[in-house]
């Protein structure tokens, strides 16, 4: 019973990540595809916890952390050159 | 008992996150998607990330600071995600839907050309200012 719910709820966070995936391929505009794939992120990031309550091992609670820390950064990435047109701002004239 | 509390707390977050999924994407528009993929999908990462947490300490006896720390992790850095992309939208000029109302920023970060203003008080206003002149 209890794994069925788990399985159950596996399920879901799929489908949540396919219909954000649609958003990515379609989304009309580039910060449409950041939003979605930062969603993506932090949904992979509760499917890793529910996949290590199924196989009853806490080795893959570091990877939730990673996970997440590489999702933001990369919504800044994303945010920055979609604003600026460039990551890495240099000095102007020097 | 713990442990279901756990469990239905993960499945209600895996519902959520679905219907977070819908919102974005049947909003017609980058600023309105922002509110459904960060508010509600933040809460239900958190909310899952809590079962995972109670269902660790009640089975296992194990305390996950990991968990606490992803909990907290997600808590500050999801809204601020979505602000920064939102700002961003705005600032490389990605149009409001079709219907939404009144953008005072435009003004301010643009100058006033193709205002959203309605056809007809412009219209007016116009001659109005004609009107001024000529007299």
């Amino acid at each position: 019973m209890k794994e069925i719910i788990l399985f159950i709820a596996l399920g879901l966070f799929m489908v949540a990540i396919f219909l954000n995936l649609y958003r990515v391929i379609v989304g009309p505009s580039m910060p449409d595809r950041a939003i979605a794939l930062d969603t993506i992120g932090i949904n992979f990031l509760s499917a890793i916890a529910i996949v290590s309550i199924v196989l009853t091992t806490t080795a893959f609670l570091e990877a939730i952390l990673i996970l997440g820390i590489l999702a933001f950064i990369g919504t800044i990435a994303f945010s920055k050159y979609i604003e600026r047109g460039d990551i890495i701002e240099r000095k102007r004239n020097g | 008992m713990v442990e279901w509390i756990g469990i239905l707390l993960i499945l209600f977050g895996a519902i959520f996150s679905v219907i977070s999924a819908i919102g974005l994407v049947r909003l017609p528009d980058v600023y309105t998607r922002t509110h459904a993929a960060s508010k509600s999908s933040t809460l239900a990462v958190m909310v899952c990330l809590l079962g995972a947490f109670l269902h660790f300490w009640a089975h296992d006896g194990y305390v996950s600071v990991r968990l606490i720390l992803g909990i907290i992790f997600v808590f500050i850095t999801a809204p601020v995600a979505g602000h920064l992309i939102c700002r961003a939208a705005y600032r490389s000029r990605v149009p409001l839907a079709e219907g939404s109302g009144k953008d005072d920023l435009k003004i301010v970060l643009f100058g006033v050309e193709d205002n959203v203003v309605p056809a007809d008080v412009f219209v007016v206003e116009e001659v109005g200012d004609k009107d001024k002149k000529e007299e």
